[in-house]
């Protein structure tokens, strides 16, 4: 087990060593930065300055070496639009996200794994037609109008709960329930999938034969081993979520990370973006890790593979 | 029974929750930006939304009245030039900063040679980048001395120019004003959450000698970047004004009746740049004058405006907006004439037309409905929609054969704001016309507004004949707002907060 989860470390690292060069690379490729930062109504002479201030007349490889040092002791540098330290407004932004991460995930759990066990128990059923009904709307509603949609309906028209930001926790409602969404189908369809295929082996007929109540087979028996591929895919789906909040927070406009995301994509604002993106890939990479650990350790047959 | 019991303590503080609810009652305006303001500071930010509050908080030593165009004291109460690059002030006395400095000849000098000093990292840099130093005379009169001969030195003045206290700035610095910002101005702020919501209260005691005392006591500002959330909020109520609304949202709006829809013009105006140097290659077609009028007459200008753009939006013929100075208007105008155009593409040698790049980053449809115009005499341009910032590198580094793009001239009311930012020899001149750009640094440097004009209009005159560009139309913004609220949008859309009032 320990051998396993070093060599899970060591690829985790990797992979978020390659992250942070791409990253690094790939937002130089969106344009002269100078100009970005200085904005459209700025004169040549205020963007050969700002080239020479902020170094951007150095090789790149240098930029990038210099950039991860000060990365790995957490100096994620100043923002050029906020001019503040970029570590500052991320831990400050950083919790509405988490926030609403964890709840839009604890919300697509609870949706999806009912659900998911249900449609499974009865295959073929209307209860299983409407389960997958519920999934395949939610794949299909983009979060942009879903969100607009609950804006209408819950704020507009019945006025119960504020269309935008988080001065009380009635906020996090409606974010919650379009981040979750999101997630349910995928959630859902693996679950009903793994119990189909559990309900159908042999320890599940012994279990029956052996005279154990349907929902004893069901939640114990059954979802223990169902649940292994949808640990792995839920901690793929928060790390989404972490990152892809971007769409609902704003909507909501709800500063968190996510709508630092877009405000410094849209204003070309390398070192929020470069450490933005540093930290979401962090945690993909953090909870695949855990994930494929938490599975090892249900399944002692995957520490092998 | 229990579950219903359960049911109704987790929804019960739902039903209760309080739904902000400001308005005329609590004598409160709430405003949406679009976007997060990175600084308070107007030396340090350059977003348009930063113009506002910076026009709502501090004061400039100029005031510019949007109705007759004339300079007025405000912070001064008289100025006059000592010689060509010398500017001398008498500032007004008995004004106070929000947090009781009083105001004096220290402020002016402080907040000038601070932001022009490179190592101090103002950001707006073209609010100061002609001022070579201050100097105080006495209490009350300093000297500001230019660069060089500055005539749109008072615009620059009634415009971006504010004054900082200088006691508290040199105490706090600029992260400190973040926060906690102080100014002369009608308004004080009372509250920060850098980038997410201002609160602003009026200044009681202002001394409101160019710019009126506020009417509304408190202004709300939210950051809320979704249009349609901005809609959903105006709606509740929650939102009581927001501009820079697309025109369909707009018409929707109007539509529905419970809103006063308003449309101004603004300083921006669209044109296409066309590469008469050659500098994307010497085989552009660009490059011979003929070709450049074809472009202009295959442009059906008035039927984009008609049927994309509304509002206040008009063609405009000149290479600057009609409200700066020295921007005249009657010069050269090229009919929308396709027949024409072909004539003149087959003068040129291109009988069956050419085929060319057509550099964009913003207003994809206008773009592309004049690409569906150029096609049509023979003109086959094929769309690069880039960034901003990649395409102004592609354009300064290199040049591009043709461009759509628009500029709004950081609000300068002046024509040298547009015309030497393109045509005076800079990394983004497609024309490289050394008598125009000599004719442009004579007008810039003039400090005799007779003879400005007459150089503008020489300028602009040989910028049309020669088809250097074609000028397209101003842009116009939609300005939404409840019922209640009592505000005129003015050309410069500058959203004077202490002008709003009640009906």
């Amino acid at each position: 087990m320990l051998k396993f989860v070093l060599t899970k470390i060591g690829m985790a690292a990797l992979v978020a060593l390659t992250v942070s060069f791409i990253s690094f690379i790939l937002l130089f490729m969106a344009g002269d930065p100078a100009i970005a930062i200085a904005g459209e109504g700025a004169p040549a002479e205020t963007i050969a300055a700002i080239r020479s201030q902020y170094g951007f007349d150095q090789p790149l490889m240098l930029q990038y070496v210099e950039w991860l040092m000060r990365a790995l002791s957490g100096d994620f540098g100043m923002s050029y639009y906020f001019k503040q330290p970029v570590s500052g407004m991320i831990a400050d932004r950083l919790p509405v996200t988490m926030m609403i991460g964890f709840l839009g995930m604890s919300f697509a759990l609870l949706l999806a794994i009912p659900m998911g066990v249900l449609a499974a128990a009865f295959p073929n059923t209307i209860i299983d037609r409407l389960a997958l009904g519920i999934a395949v709307v939610g794949q299909a509603i983009p979060s942009f109008w879903f969100g607009l949609i609950l804006i209408v309906i819950f704020s507009v028209n019945l006025g119960l709960v504020p269309a935008s930001g988080t001065g009380s926790w009635t906020g996090y409602i409606l974010p919650t329930i379009v981040l979750g969404y999101y997630a349910t189908p995928a959630i859902m369809r693996l679950t009903r999938a793994g119990m189909l295929e559990v309900l159908s082996s042999d320890y599940i007929r012994t279990a029956r034969a052996k005279g154990l109540k349907p929902r004893q087979v069901l939640f114990k028996h059954a979802l223990r081993n169902a649940i292994i591929p949808v640990v792995s895919l839920s901690a793929v789906q928060l790390g989404f979520m972490f990152g892809g909040s971007v769409v609902v927070e704003t909507i909501f406009a709800l500063h968190g990370a996510g709508f630092l995301a877009w405000e410094s994509i849209s204003r070309n604002d390398l070192p929020t973006m470069q450490a933005l993106i540093l930290i979401f890939a962090m945690f993909y990479i953090v909870f695949t890790f855990l994930a494929d650990v938490l599975n090892a350790w249900l399944d002692p047959r995957l520490r092998t593979a | 029974m229990r579950l219903a019991v359960i049911a109704a303590a987790l929804f019960l503080p739902l039903l209760l929750a309080p739904v902000a609810n400001a308005g005329k009652a609590d004598d409160t305006i709430s405003i949406a930006f679009s976007k997060e303001l990175e600084h308070i500071d107007p030396y340090f930010n350059t977003a348009r939304e930063g113009v506002l509050l910076g026009n709502a908080v501090w004061d400039g030593l100029l005031y510019r009245d949007p109705k007759t165009g004339q300079y007025v004291g405000n912070l001064a109460t008289s100025w006059s030039w000592v010689d060509s690059t010398t500017l001398e002030l008498t500032l007004r006395q008995g004004v106070k900063f929000h947090n009781g400095e009083p105001f004096d000849a220290d402020d002016v000098v402080y907040t000038l040679n601070y932001m022009i000093d490179p190592k101090n990292g103002a950001k707006n840099t073209v609010a100061t980048s002609w001022i070579k130093q201050a100097v105080k005379i006495d209490q009350f009169k300093v000297r500001i001395i230019t660069n060089g001969p500055f005539p749109a030195a008072l615009e620059y003045l009634a415009g971006p120019v504010i004054i900082q206290p200088n006691e508290y700035y040199a105490a706090v610095g600029p992260a400190g004003v973040a926060t906690k910002p102080i100014g002369t101005g009608p308004y004080k702020v009372v509250s920060v959450e850098p980038g997410k919501h201002y609160v602003l209260k009026r200044n009681d005691d202002y001394f409101a000698a160019a710019k009126p005392k506020a009417k509304v006591e408190t202004i709300d500002i939210r950051t809320i970047p979704d249009i349609n959330t901005q809609m959903a909020e105006l709606f509740n109520g929650t939102i009581d004004l927001v501009w820079q609304v697309p025109s369909d949202q707009a018409d929707k709006m109007a539509g529905r009746g419970n809103f006063q829809v308003l449309n101004a013009p603004t300083m921006r105006v669209g044109y296409l740049s066309l590469d008469a140097a050659g500098r994307s290659g010497t085989k552009n077609p660009m490059t011979d004058v003929r070709v450049r009028q074809a472009v202009y007459h295959a442009i059906n200008r008035d039927g984009i405006v008609k049927a994309l753009m509304k509002g206040t939006t008009e063609v405009i013929n000149s290479a600057c907006s009609p409200s700066q100075f020295g921007c005249a208007t009657d010069v050269a105008s090229y009919s929308y004439d396709p027949d024409k155009a072909k004539a003149l593409l087959a003068e040129a040698g291109y009988p069956n037309g050419f085929e060319i790049d057509f550099y964009a980053y913003r207003d994809r449809p206008l773009a592309e409905a004049m690409i569906g115009m150029l096609a049509e005499v023979g003109i086959k341009a094929n769309l690069k929609y880039l960034q901003y910032a990649a395409l102004r590198e592609k354009r300064i580094k290199e040049g591009v054969p043709m461009s759509f793009l628009t500029w709004g001239s950081n609000s300068i009311a002046d024509a040298s704001a547009i015309t030497s930012e393109f045509f005076t020899m800079g990394g983004e001149d497609d024309a490289r016309d050394k008598s125009l750009s000599d004719l442009l640094e004579k007008a810039d440097s003039s400090v005799d507004p007779a003879e400005r004009k007459t150089l503008y209009k020489q300028a602009l005159s040989t910028i049309a004949d020669k088809a250097y560009w074609v000028p397209l139309w101003n842009y116009s913004t939609n300005y939404i707002m409840s019922k209640d609220v009592s505000f005129t949008p003015t050309p410069d859309e500058l959203v004077r907060f202490y002008e709003i009032g009640w009906k």
